[in-house]
């Protein structure tokens, strides 16, 4: 059996409203003036690997396809190396829609299963929240306990090399006024919230509890 | 003048020989420098994924702390660093909404960020204020017949810098030549190492880093020469696997301050040279060059 999926998309597909949202960004504004280039798919190093290329991924945004976007494996393939921006026409931020693009599929908790970018992402935001400071081996350590720990193994040479050539660190760094930066944190989620309408808010609030508890 | 210096954590983890070789050589230039007390990750690319607003603030505490003691300039090592330094900063003159935020997360902590202090990158500092005659003087063992690639990798020049071309850099290019070295022409010097995908997705990473090294070696050189650490780590930590799944790679990959080290005479032990996994052969003694 062959498996059929449709590769057009429908009108009813669409979710309006979803990409007047992201371009009301700061940086995303100017997806508005694409026109379809396709000079950032060019330059994407990553292309080759996408399902949809840079350049579909802006016009899908831009006429609000959010469950393609959001669904597809190119926000989580960008490496962010900016070449794309760099060389667009149009001035389009094309890495920072992608970064947009990557918050709200974290938010809406739309990525594939055990898909360790995005949990790079959070175990890493994490890291740096808690402990200020970020320690490399660590890192990888905790994303393979979330993903695929038997990956552990496979990287045991990489792990020798590093302890042998004195690049293991076997203490995570940390800073020392660490509550002064949750503070900080804590203002903007603060700030955040104070920007929502009440009824948004009070939901808002209770979700990211939620998920505060559920994943650490 | 004195810099306030941003290490980043992968100074401290895998990258800490590009710290070991960047601080001798700055000592023997005369360049003075103060870590930033007790500074924070800066967030990468990684929290921007995540969050951008709080990865703005997380960089501007670090901003913020040095502005408060005083510094006009930031030299921030690691190419992540010092983008997401500047983002913060660009963001933060650019739009309101996040200034304000910002400013609100400073204010818990007796801070405040005003868009004075400058983020830079070593070799902006070493190439531009240094200057490349001073550098040339303090070459004691020129790197003659040293075939180097520089290799800027991506987010250095891209898009906030304002020191180098964003297509063809070649701040390395002049001072790897000032150091006495030969340089191999190589277009791929912007090119994406990869990033963090050689740890999440190996085959789309790798495949990035394994264009880079062989290019280099079809070129004939005899080392690259990086200036951030996740490069210098991506070319470096990953040949067994590059090796299985196409053809072996084995090329020294080095940080500049390493070579500018070698130049100005420093044991290799003193500046990290053991801590790469494709060791660099030995420069030939000096005088016998010359
Ligand atoms: S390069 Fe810019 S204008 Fe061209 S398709 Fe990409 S985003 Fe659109
Ligand atoms: S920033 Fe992302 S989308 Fe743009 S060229 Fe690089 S990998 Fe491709």
């Amino acid at each position: 059996m062959i498996e059929l999926t449709r590769t057009i998309k429908y009108e009813a597909d669409r979710v309006k409203g979803f990409g007047h949202d992201v371009m009301k960004v700061p940086g995303c504004e100017n997806l508005e003036s694409c026109i379809q280039c396709g000079t950032c798919s060019g330059v994407c190093p990553l292309s080759i690997y996408m399902d949809y290329s840079p350049r579909q991924v802006m016009a899908l945004t831009r006429s609000d396809f959010k469950n393609e976007v959001l669904r597809s494996h190119t926000i989580w393939l960008c490496a962010s190396c900016y070449a794309c921006t760099v060389e667009c026409p149009r001035q389009i931020r094309i890495t920072d829609i992608m970064y947009e693009l990557k918050q709200r599929a974290i938010q809406e908790g739309i990525y594939p299963k055990r898909f360790p970018i995005p949990v790079l992402a959070k175990e890493f935001s994490h890291m740096a929240h808690s402990w200020g400071r970020v320690t490399e081996n660590w890192l990888v350590m905790r994303l393979f306990l979330k993903t695929n720990w038997l990956a552990i193994f496979k990287m045991w040479k990489l792990g020798l090399g590093l302890i042998r050539s004195g690049r293991f660190s076997v203490r995570p760094d940390k800073i020392k006024r660490r509550r002064e930066l949750q503070k900080m944190m804590e203002m903007v989620d603060n700030v955040a919230l104070s920007a929502l309408p009440p009824a948004l808010a009070n939901n808002n609030n209770n979700h990211s509890n939620s998920k505060g508890n559920g994943q650490h | 003048m004195k810099y306030a210096y941003y290490p980043g954590c992968s100074l401290r983890g895998t990258g800490r020989a590009y710290e070991e070789s960047l601080l001798p050589v700055f000592k023997a230039l005369g360049v003075e420098w103060q870590e930033i007390e007790d500074w924070n990750c800066c967030g990468a690319t990684a929290y921007m994924a995540v969050d951008e607003v709080k990865s703005c603030v997380l960089a501007a505490r670090n901003l913020a702390i040095a502005e408060k003691a005083g510094y006009s300039d930031i030299v921030a090592p690691c190419s992540a660093c010092y983008l997401v330094l500047n983002k913060a900063r660009h963001y933060v003159e650019e739009s309101k909404a996040i200034a304000n935020t910002v400013r609100r997360a400073l204010k818990t902590a007796n801070l405040t960020y005003n868009c004075k202090v400058k983020v830079r990158h070593p070799l902006d500092v070493l190439v531009n204020d240094v200057g490349l005659d001073r550098i040339k003087k303090r070459v004691t063992r020129p790197l003659r017949e040293l075939k180097v690639v520089p290799y800027y990798g991506c987010q250095i020049v891209r898009p906030y810098s304002t020191f180098d071309d964003q297509a063809n850099p070649t701040a390395m290019d002049r001072l790897l030549n000032a150091l006495g070295a030969e340089l191999v022409y190589y277009p791929l010097k912007t090119r994406c190492c990869g990033g963090s995908l050689t740890g999440t997705l190996p085959e789309p990473g790798l495949l990035c880093t394994y264009i880079l090294l062989k290019e280099a070696i079809k070129r004939q050189a005899d080392v690259m020469s990086t200036c951030c650490s996740l490069c210098q780590f991506n070319l470096d930590a990953y040949r067994d696997k590059i090796a299985a799944k196409w053809e072996p790679v084995e090329i020294p990959v080095v940080f500049f301050s390493q070579l500018m080290g070698l130049a100005f005479g420093l044991p290799a032990e003193q500046i990290g040279l053991q801590r790469g996994f494709a060791p660099m052969k030995p420069l030939p003694a000096p005088g016998v060059a010359a």
